[in-house]
């Protein structure tokens, strides 16, 4: 245990294009490219999707089709058919992070109070209107929801990215894998990359809290709350959105 | 990539190929199985003391987040595993199911009605005959929901563990990805996704077959 600490504190680790700040950085572009793709096309599908009412097969087929598909398998795969680079990574990071989103999104738009709707169509609201200035603002809390769980999926799986040849904190992991684990740089980098990936991943959680408390109008955020809770009470379904990573 | 008609590779290498899938399920199901047993208990206590639920659940949700090769890669580091043990990815697994299950079992179970645990009270059940008979029981599909996602999702993350040197069909995805072999590849990923759908099918019918009340209900249109 001392020895990973030690390998995690040495300065020498903490400098240059291969230390651990550099790493954070590679390991946070490839996760906000991935997930600024995924939500550019989840969103707005979602969104349509819990407006229109159509096509809301896709929404419950893609997440769990999705669980089941071993990311490692997907990534390798990826790399093979076309290259050893950025997007082939980014592409299979995208196919993961657009369901969690997706289904965010649809069911933000679709828990949207119905008498709310009503009103702003009564209003004389146009229906492009009425998803953008209405709905999508109701659909804040849960939309970002998705966001999280996305964001959260695509920091995990982009440890694998290592594996195949790229940068990002899995590089520790698997480079101290390949050291053999005899070596200095052997087990005590690869739990020290692991160290680094878990807090990364509870402090960009922590972060993006803040940020849906930020964004979120207080009066739509109260209302989800006092919804959640009294849903909960009153028959809990068990869907879970997120999964494992 | 390299691609051929893949019966010969498939033929030449069936025993290894069945014998990694055997490892697989062992590896993925036996601590989706320890994970359920303990989140019974925990779920129960999460629904019965708010002390129990304030440090259940946050905590799980930590260690839900925490990526599965950084868990993986520290099970050695805080039981003295070995660095190629099985346990390093399956205690992560049991982990992975019990962060997801104990909220599962302490919602579905502080959602049983009042005047159904104050029928049996009346009744003369003892407490735990009556957990075991009437609360749990009625927990099972909520239950169940979870115990699917866990079961999936764990036999996905399985082959991460290949990264750090542990065997199951992930082996097959990184040697097929090492010798450019994409036949073994695409095996390897398809005995993957479709065994978990099949064990997830499975699941979702035993989970009708041990709640016959529910679909009783429905068809009556009665609620609980």
């Amino acid at each position: 245990m001392n020895a990973a600490f030690a390998w995690l504190f040495d300065p020498e680790h903490w400098s240059g294009p291969t230390g651990i700040p550099a790493r954070i950085l590679e390991h946070l572009g490839y996760t906000s490219l991935s997930v600024l793709f995924a939500a550019a096309i989840a969103v707005p599908l979602g969104a349509v999707i819990g407006h229109t009412g159509r096509g809301t097969f896709l929404v419950a087929g893609l997440s769990n089709g999705l669980r089941a598909l071993p990311e490692l398998g997907l990534l390798t795969l990826l790399v093979l058919l076309t290259y050893v680079g950025l997007l082939p990574v980014v592409i299979s990071l995208v196919i993961l992070a657009v369901p969690p989103i997706l289904a965010g999104t649809y069911s933000g738009i679709r828990n949207v109070d119905r008498a709310v709707v009503d009103a702003a169509h009564g209003m004389g609201m146009r229906s492009s209107t009425v998803l953008l200035r209405v709905e999508l603002p109701n659909a804040l809390p849960l939309v970002l929801g998705g966001i999280r769980a996305a964001t959260l999926q695509v920091i995990a799986t982009a440890t694998i990215a290592a594996y195949v040849s790229l940068g990002g904190l899995g590089r520790f992991v698997i480079d101290g894998n390949n050291a053999g684990p005899g070596s200095p740089d052997g087990y005590p980098q690869m739990a020290a990359g692991a160290i680094v990936v878990a807090v990364l991943a509870l402090v960009v959680e922590g972060a993006l809290a803040l940020v849906e408390r930020a964004v979120v109008s207080p009066g739509v955020r109260d209302a989800a709350r006092a919804g959640r809770s009294a849903r909960m009470r009153r028959r809990p379904t068990g869907d879970v959105v997120e999964n494992p990573i | 990539m390299n691609i051929d008609w893949p019966w010969p590779w498939l033929e030449r290498n069936l025993d290894d190929i069945a014998e990694a899938t055997g490892e697989h399920l062992f590896l993925a199901l036996l601590p989706v199985l320890v994970g359920l047993a303990v989140s019974v208990p925990l779920g129960w206590a999460a629904s019965r003391w708010r002390v129990a639920r304030g440090i259940l659940v946050p905590l799980a949700g930590v260690l839900y987040t925490i990526p599965s090769l950084a868990l993986i890669t520290l099970v050695p580091l805080a039981l003295g595993t070995r660095i190629i043990d099985p346990l390093n990815v399956q205690v992560p697994l049991a982990i992975y199911t019990i962060a997801l299950l104990v909220r599962s079992v302490s919602d579905a179970l502080a959602a049983v009605p009042r005047e159904v645990t104050a029928a049996a009270t009346a009744l003369g059940y003892r407490p735990v005959h009556q957990f075991l008979t009437v609360e749990l029981p009625l927990a099972v599909p909520v239950i169940v929901a979870g115990l699917r996602v866990a079961v999936v999702s764990a036999m996905s993350l399985t082959a991460v563990g290949a990264l750090v040197g542990i065997g199951g069909l992930g082996q097959l995805i990184t040697e097929g990805f090492l010798r450019n072999n994409g036949v073994e590849l695409v095996v390897a990923i398809a005995l993957i996704v479709v065994l978990a759908l099949v064990i997830d099918a499975l699941l979702l019918l035993v989970g009708r077959a041990v709640t016959p009340w529910v679909r009783a209900q429905r068809g009556t249109g009665a609620s609980a």
